[in-house]
């Protein structure tokens, strides 16, 4: 029988379009909106890294002044100095670490037709490309060794690789920053992050990093930060000071890859700082943390609460939608009152009479999600258009469209349930005149 | 076929009680064609919508083809409608927006038989009203005899044993009227019993037999002297049995 209601659906659709237009557009709309709000707060703040994000903890040690926290909350600091992050690096104590820091270097190409340009350079340590996992299209990492032997490397991000080399392989051959030859010892494939998650300090939807050289060689070269830094005193003059001081501007990742030595790295961060204090700093009570990146993201509020603002007033304009949908269904089901008392006496029963509608709403519902997932198509394009920070969450992926199909049919028959149930009370005596 | 005893419909308000039937009580044999005659407003209506099915009864007892009505549920109550009853109404009452196959299809589709078998029985009981050659033709390109047809190839397309018929000709032209009339008699004549409702005493002297209905009461109890409402409940389907 349900081939046959559903049959039956599509006929009543066709026989009266303007009322099934309006139906559909309404659901339509209401989906579109809710759904393209929806998927931009999906993908803002879903795991970036689901297989090991409870695995991958971010370093916070509060080193800040003693007459006040770094953050109201008492929470420490987002970042660490260059001593603690240089210190924990040497310690090695996590399964991976990798400590790092943005900065921005003027890039002269080989190829004379194209312009020097500046590029978004990320320092880390060649633990990063372990612990985060981007894949490698040609090459590989660099290796600890030459993490130590401070080597002038880098591994370039697959666009640049496009726009320098046609995205050929480049490894080894070289790439001239700020003056200075590095060589290229691996290419990334793309990257497809929907945040930067790895560095939320400077905007989880900032531009991605185009490539990366060993943390070492930056510090060597001098080269500063172009993310935040933060300090509660005068970081004296010069780079040495600069290095000694208690600004905080790097970011420190670790990955423990069980709850003992999740729970051995707090211990040895704990007495690490209280090595410290017994040198004069971390003044404040022991206020270390280690969030895992779900933590993390949900700590820096990667999901704004303007967004769930916006997402809770497009649900609630679908509200609105159904309620009109809920009238016009309510009008189309009335007029159908003998049609309805005709089949009861022909032997429908009220059951049937209710599947029967129900599905007929289901076919509203099915409609208005098709062209709501279009709809909603037409949305994110416009989001990423109108807001560049969201381009890479801005997209529609597969459990989204099953959403969108599914909320669209849920809604259509929630808003058909109080018409067909109205429908299969119809007494078919008072509209047949037997 | 059926059978009624005592039978009663009371509509009630707040306010006031109003008998649609009193001690209402008929049988009728199986292969009979009834008319059932009176003036508006006399209860025959409601004793038809009561013998369909499509209303229920407030005191007395129903029994259709040897099954007690009274208590039934909605899916019993359907399922006996569509295996026992077909119904002709005055204003034809097809579905406009499917063809004559798929309106005579409908009351299959609620028996539950396969594809091959409504196909079967809907060729042959369009071909029995003479309408097979316009199958995929819609109501509103029929003439109204040739509409009434369709309801009535409809209503035997389940092979029903009971007929019900609401002023079948009411609204036909005296020609198309004769038509329909004729064909109701053949299927009579085959063995299906035929409750007719009727203001038309021309109509009505076709039939076998007339039953009168005034203010919800069978009136005519010359025509069937057993079924005289009883002082008493036992006296009367004492007469019956």
């Amino acid at each position: 029988m349900f081939a046959y209601y559903l049959q039956l659906g599509l006929r009543s659709l066709k026989r009266n379009p303007i009322l099934t237009a309006l139906m559909v557009a309404g659901i339509a709309l209401g989906i579109a909106a809710s759904m393209t709000t929806l998927t931009v707060l999906h993908l803002m703040g879903s795991d970036p890294i689901p297989w090991k994000s409870d695995k991958l903890h971010y370093v916070q040690l509060d080193n800040w002044s003693p007459d006040e926290p770094a953050r109201d909350d008492g929470s420490p600091p987002d970042q660490v100095t260059y001593q603690d992050a240089a210190a924990l690096m040497k310690a090695a104590k996590a399964d991976k670490q990798a400590a790092m820091f943005k900065l921005v270097l003027p890039v002269q190409p080989e190829n004379k037709e194209l312009k020097p340009f500046s590029s978004l350079i990320r320092a880390t340590g060649s633990d990063f490309f372990g612990m985060f996992e981007p894949r490698f299209k040609y090459g590989a990492t660099w290796n600890h060794d030459q993490d130590d032997a401070h080597e002038r490397v880098v591994v370039l991000g697959n666009d640049i690789n496009e726009k320098l080399f046609g995205g050929q392989d480049s490894t080894g051959r070289s790439v001239r920053l700020d003056g200075i030859d590095y060589r290229i010892v691996g290419v990334l494939d793309k990257w497809n992050l929907r945040s930067r998650y790895y560095d939320l300090t400077n905007g989880a939807f900032a531009d991605p990093d185009e490539m990366f050289m060993p943390f070492t060689t930056a510090i060597d070269l001098k080269k500063r930060s172009s993310g935040n830094n933060s300090c509660w005193k005068s970081a004296g003059d010069g780079w040495d000071a600069y290095l000694t001081s208690d600004c905080v501007w790097l970011q420190m990742w670790v990955q423990l890859d069980s709850p003992q030595h999740l729970a051995q790295y707090k211990e040895f961060l704990d007495n690490y700082v209280n090595e410290q204090k017994k040198l004069g700093r971390f003044a404040r009570p022991l206020n270390n943390r280690l969030l895992d990146v779900k933590e993390w993201m949900s700590d820096q509020k990667v999901v704004s609460r303007d967004m769930e603002v916006q997402t809770g007033l497009a649900f609630a304009f679908l509200a609105v939608c159904l309620v009109n949908t809920i009238g016009l269904l309510l009008a189309k089901f009335t007029r159908k009152s003998g049609e309805i008392g005709l089949r009861r006496a022909l032997g429908a029963s009220r059951r049937e009479v209710f599947t029967q509608f129900l599905i007929e709403s289901g076919v509203v519902g099915l409609t208005g999600g098709v062209i709501g997932l279009m709809l909603t198509g037409l949305g994110l394009l416009a989001v990423r258009a109108l807001y560049t920070q969201y381009k890479t969450v801005a997209y529609l992926d597969w459990s989204m469209v099953a959403t969108t199909i599914a909320l669209a049919i849920a809604a259509a028959l929630l808003a058909g349930l109080y018409p067909t149930w109205r429908a299969c009370r119809v007494q078919p005596a008072a509209q047949l005149k037997v | 076929m059926l059978t009624m005893t005592h039978l009663q419909k009371v509509y009630r308000t707040h306010l006031i009680e109003t008998y649609a039937l009193r001690d209402f009580s008929i049988r009728v044999n199986d292969g009979e064609f009834v008319a059932v005659t009176g003036p508006s407003g006399s209860g025959k209506t409601t004793f038809l919508n009561i013998c369909g099915l499509l209303e229920e009864f407030t005191g007395g007892e129903y029994q259709l083809d040897g099954v007690n009505v009274r208590g039934l549920d909605d899916n019993a109550r359907s399922r006996l409608r569509n295996e026992k009853i077909g119904f002709i109404f005055q204003s034809f009452n097809l579905i406009p927006d499917l063809n004559l196959f798929d309106n005579v299809d409908v009351p299959l589709r609620y028996r539950g038989f396969g594809a091959a078998e409504r196909k079967q029985r809907i060729e042959e009981s369009l071909t029995r009203v003479g309408l097979a050659s316009r199958m995929k033709h819609y109501p509103s390109e029929l003439s109204g005899g040739q509409q009434q047809r369709v309801a009535i190839a409809r209503a035997l397309a389940g092979s029903p044993r009971l007929l019900l018929a609401d002023e079948p000709t009411g609204n036909l032209d005296s020609l198309m009227a004769r038509g329909v009339m004729e064909l109701l008699e053949e299927i009579n004549r085959q063995g299906t019993t035929i409750v007719m409702v009727t203001h038309d005493p021309e109509l009505a002297a076709r039939a076998q037999r007339n039953v009168h209905v005034i203010d919800g009461q069978v009136t005519d109890f010359d025509a069937e002297p057993s079924l005289r409402p009883a002082t008493s409940g036992d006296a009367a389907v004492a007469a019956i049995a």
